[in-house]
């Protein structure tokens, strides 16, 4: 009887969606010519080379026109991290029973993750460097360092993700975001303000304050990302 | 047989469509699911068409992305909408964080029952 009704629901659901988007014709360009900047999109496309000499848009947006929004974003999964932590807490005497939920593997996966780890790890700080040239930035570059320490901590059973370590680069990175947004309000009165030089498009020393930032960001996230999964795995066995 | 009205018709119904059969699988797996974890996956199913719902409304036919990179400094009127594309970016964070936390939850509900079924947690029933 339950799954009639969900079933009657779904096919409400899927024929109201199905009507709504069959207005919105696919592929159609609704941005017009950017010089007359009609709407957003077209400010952004028409302004942010001179303005902000960033190559990468989608990173202008995230990091300078919506920064702050950015910064509330990075709240978010700070405040999910410590919410994962409070609701999974441990007393310090429980913790000699902890295990981490894996199986024991094989000498080959061990290796080939301790030479995979490095590279990996490579990969993510080159993609969050790189962030306002090509596509990627902060989240995606802390995203790839984690699953870098997602290898390791199912490969090695006794790996430990420092937890003093992790509470520090995340909070250095936390202050360094909110002080660059401080001083923006104190130098030229508007906060997260891009006030160094632009410099030029396409150079790695571009866009004032948005790599620092980013920079900043990416750290920010593979720690969180990092304290989450350590979280998640290191669960106290049922007796 | 080339018929192009055609093609473009069936490109707009697939994309769309599986956006949206992706949101409906979600939704069928939180409504008649009863496993916990599974309502979790049914969640980010959800995320997962609304992301695509979003960057297939920015998209813009033969346009490339939204990057100055060298060679397409001056392709600022052939780049598709990058608006969608920065708010599906903070979309996926959130709705990792969502995850985490959501899957915390079940932890502790397994912990507490020794199930994750919500049809046997009976002290869930009044």
């Amino acid at each position: 009887m339950r799954k009639v009704f969900v079933i009657i629901l779904l096919i409400l659901v899927g024929y109201f969606l199905t009507n709504t988007f069959s207005l919105i014709t696919f592929g159609e360009n609704r941005i017009g010519n950017t010089s007359e900047e009609k709407n957003v999109a077209a400010y952004y496309l028409n302004n942010t080379k001179e303005k902000t000499s960033v190559a990468n848009v989608v990173t202008a947006i995230v990091v300078n026109y919506r920064g702050f929004d950015t910064l509330g974003e990075v709240t978010v999964l700070f405040l999910a991290t410590t919410g994962l932590g409070s609701i999974l807490f441990r007393r310090k005497e429980d913790e000699d029973q902890i295990e981490r939920i894996s199986k024991p593997s094989s000498s080959l996966v061990q290796t080939g993750s301790r030479i995979l780890f490095p590279l990996i790890a490579l990969l993510g700080i080159y993609v969050f460097i790189h962030g306002h040239l090509t596509p990627g930035g902060g989240f995606q570059g802390g995203a790839i360092i984690a699953t870098g320490f997602l290898l390791m901590l199912i490969s090695y059973k006794n790996f430990k993700a420092g937890h003093t370590m992790l509470i520090w680069v995340e909070s250095l990175a936390g202050i360094t975001f909110v002080t660059i947004g401080l001083w923006g309000l104190l130098t030229s009165g508007s906060f997260l303000e891009n006030t160094l030089p632009g410099g030029e498009l396409n150079n790695l020393i571009s866009g004032g304050i948005i790599p620092i930032i980013y920079i900043a960001v990416g750290f920010k996230v593979a720690a969180e990302l990092t304290g989450v999964l350590d979280i998640l795995l290191n669960i106290k066995p049922k007796k | 047989m080339y018929n192009l009205e055609l093609q473009n018709n069936l490109i707009t119904t697939s994309v769309y469509g599986s956006a949206i059969a992706l949101i409906l699988i979600g939704l069928y797996a939180v409504l008649v699911k009863k496993n916990l974890i599974k309502i979790v996956i049914g969640l980010s199913i959800i995320d997962a068409g609304i992301h695509l719902l979003f960057v297939a409304i920015g998209y813009i036919k033969g346009f490339t992305a939204p990057i100055f990179s060298p060679g397409s400094e001056n392709l600022a009127n052939k780049m598709v909408d990058p608006v969608p594309q920065a708010l599906v970016l903070t979309a996926i964070v959130i709705g990792f964080a969502t995850t985490a936390v959501a899957l915390s939850l079940v932890i502790r509900l397994y912990k507490h029952h020794n199930t994750a079924r919500i049809d046997q947690i009976k002290s869930l029933k009044w």
